[in-house]
């Protein structure tokens, strides 16, 4: 039996205008997209957002643990915090030192992921149980790899300082964590290296480079292989083949990891904290912040040092990504 | 012989230098650790630069006294084991509960501020941990949270969520959406479209994201130091291990004990799952 409805009856909604609409699909999409991502922006918003928010107003507000009590959002204003944490002794050494350690940590940490990556990428027996092997110590807790290294590092009883003086003919032990500065002569020459500095600059280099070589790896096996065999073809050497067609290649690639590793180690904290605590001319930042916060309760003053190191980055990033890497911005359109 | 062909050759060496130079440094910590922790620590002090001794002379008291409950003369690590892995295990759970619909939304549902969202979870890693540690230790002080494992836990979450959800969108696009659509044709909603078509086919990006936040909060340091330092019954074993080397009394070798205790947990789970990490953490960065 056929029946034809009459019109009226097809879409009632059309008829009322101003009445409540059924929703399209479109916002039915939109409604589910909000609803499926609140939960994460509930908790980033919290436990982030918010967070950051009251940090920008402890930093203006004379406050100590004390009277913490008292603060709210209608204290008093004031620029002490960031005057007091601005001329103090020891923050722009502390900025500089930061600074270097970020640099010295990201570069060594990427330029021995690609090597690494370079020498892990070909076939051969064990490659496997090898390349887990060099991810270890990125896996590995840092409380307990700090600990390994400063026991190996130690002059009383480290094996590197036994070995150093047995075999490599040291004078005497080299306090590699709490020596400032260490006379080197090379050739003839005298000179101080910062020596506490270097090691936890090289401990990070350590630490980071499975993560460097991760993605550097991942990215040399999805280069076409036709590539480098026309390459081989024609005769190229390796060098040559590594210039013109594996660098190109791994440009946006280290570029992403200069970003990410720069503001991860700009950040950091355990690292130094665990290894040297701050001292002989390792205080970065992040250790003076929680110093500020647990040896004099000033949190006022903490959340302003604190806000000085997240401009610095800020600057730092913005100032990179106009004129060093225009290529990282379209990355993350993919 | 031609430039191609002396280089060819040296770089092949060069390149079986490399490889045995990246084993040993990066194998020679951990082993050292290991083997420091079974010697008797009188022993190591006469013989600092010994590496090897035989098993005869192993010990393991280093260990009974690093698992010994407190109240027994010991270190009590067993239960911070048991309090790091409550705290890791409900971090990857909750995390997972909410980055899965968020991976979803941000790779399959067209919404208002999809492309703002990056921004948020930019601003996570933009800003140095300590920096949210100062509001946090007043806000968590403030609820009653501070000194708990759930405070610490809801940390966690906030800290992993951003990137999980980066790793399972990349994951998700690789799957056809005509998949969804004759799910749909079914008659199967949304949530039962993504827990019976979608959840089992990206379950290597789910299981190595998992792996990825226990280790993550397995391994924490600075929060459970700031929020749980005032009570020994709530120490993760990051933080156990941190203050037993402030102990004047303990030796060196049981400090390695501790480190063996808190770090075999996480190798033997990378070592389980360790192509499975590697493939889902870099899924999408080899598109260049």
């Amino acid at each position: 039996m056929v029946t034809t409805r009459p019109p009226a009856a097809v879409s009632p909604a059309e008829d009322k205008p101003k009445g409540r609409r059924p929703l399209t699909r479109r916002q039915q999409e939109n409604r589910a997209g909000l609803i499926y991502l609140s939960p994460t922006l509930i908790v980033v918003l919290v436990v982030v957002v918010l967070p950051i928010l009251w940090t920008v107003m402890l930093a203006f507000q004379r406050i100590r643990l004390i009277n913490l009590r008292r603060a709210g959002f209608f204290g008093e204003y004031t620029l002490a915090n960031l005057e007091l944490v601005l001329t103090s002794p020891g923050f722009w050494s502390s900025l500089w030192t930061t600074l270097a350690y970020t640099i010295g940590s990201t570069f060594f940490s990427i330029l021995f992921g690609l090597i690494a990556a370079l020498a892990l990428r070909g076939r051969f027996r064990g490659r496997t149980m090898v390349r887990a092997s060099v991810l270890l110590p990125y896996v590995a807790p840092v409380v307990a790899v700090t600990f390994v290294w400063e026991i190996m590092l130690s002059p009383q009883f480290g094996i590197a300082n036994n070995w150093g003086t047995r075999f490599l003919g040291w004078d005497r032990p080299i306090a590699f964590l709490s020596q400032r500065e260490y006379e080197v002569s090379l050739f003839g020459w005298q000179f101080d290296v910062p020596l506490a500095l270097l090691t936890v600059i090289a401990f990070e280099a350590w630490r980071y480079f499975p993560f460097a070589f991760l993605f550097l790896l991942a990215r040399l096996q999805a280069v076409p292989h036709d590539l480098e065999e026309a390459a081989l073809v024609d005769g190229a050497a390796p060098t040559q083949i590594f210039r013109h067609i594996l660098l190109p290649q791994l440009g946006p690639v280290i570029a992403l990891l200069t970003v990410l590793r720069f503001i991860m180690t700009f950040n950091k904290f355990d690292d130094v904290y665990l290894l040297t605590g701050g001292g002989a001319g390792t205080e970065v930042v992040s250790v003076r912040v929680y110093q500020f916060l647990t040896a004099r309760f000033d949190i006022g003053a903490a959340s302003a040092q604190a806000l000085v190191l997240a401009a610095g980055l800020v600057v730092l990033l913005v100032v990179y990504l106009k004129f060093m890497a225009p290529r990282v911005e379209g990355e993350e359109e993919n | 012989m031609d430039r191609a062909a002396v280089e060819t050759r040296v770089f092949g060496v060069l390149r079986r230098v490399v490889i045995a130079v990246l084993v040993v440094v990066t194998l020679f910590p951990f082993l050292y650790m290991l083997l420091l922790s079974l010697r008797p620590i009188e022993e190591v002090l006469q013989n600092p630069g010994k590496l090897w001794v035989g098993p005869a002379e192993w010990t393991i008291s280093t260990y009974r006294e690093v698992l010994t409950p407190a109240g027994g003369g010991g270190q009590g690590f067993l239960r911070f084991l048991a309090n790091s892995a409550l705290v890791s295990i409900a971090a990857t759970a909750l995390t997972l509960l909410v980055s899965i619909p968020g991976a979803y939304a941000v790779s399959r549902l067209r919404f208002v501020g999809r492309r703002q969202v990056h921004f948020l979870f930019l601003s996570v890693y933009l800003f140095p941990s300590i920096l949210l540690a100062i509001p946090l230790f007043v806000l968590f002080t403030r609820l009653g949270l501070r000194g708990s494992l759930a405070g610490l836990t809801i940390v966690y979450i906030a800290q992993t969520v951003p990137v999980s959800i980066y790793m399972l969108r990349n994951y998700l696009a690789t799957i056809p959406v005509s998949l969804e659509e004759a799910a749909a044709v079914d008659g199967y909603s949304r949530l039962q479209t993504i827990r019976k078509v979608i959840l089992p086919l990206a379950a290597p990006a789910v299981m190595a994201n998992a792996l990825y936040v226990f280790m993550i909060a397995w391994n924490e340091f600075l929060f459970a130091l700031l929020f749980l330092v005032e009570d020994r019954n709530d120490w993760t074993v990051s933080l156990g291990l941190a203050q037993l080397s402030g102990g004047i009394e303990v030796s060196k070798t049981v400090l390695m004990a501790g480190s063996v205790v808190l770090t075999l947990p996480i190798v033997i789970l990378f070592f389980a799952a360790e192509r499975l990490l590697t493939e889902g953490l870099t899924a999408g960065a080899d598109k260049g």
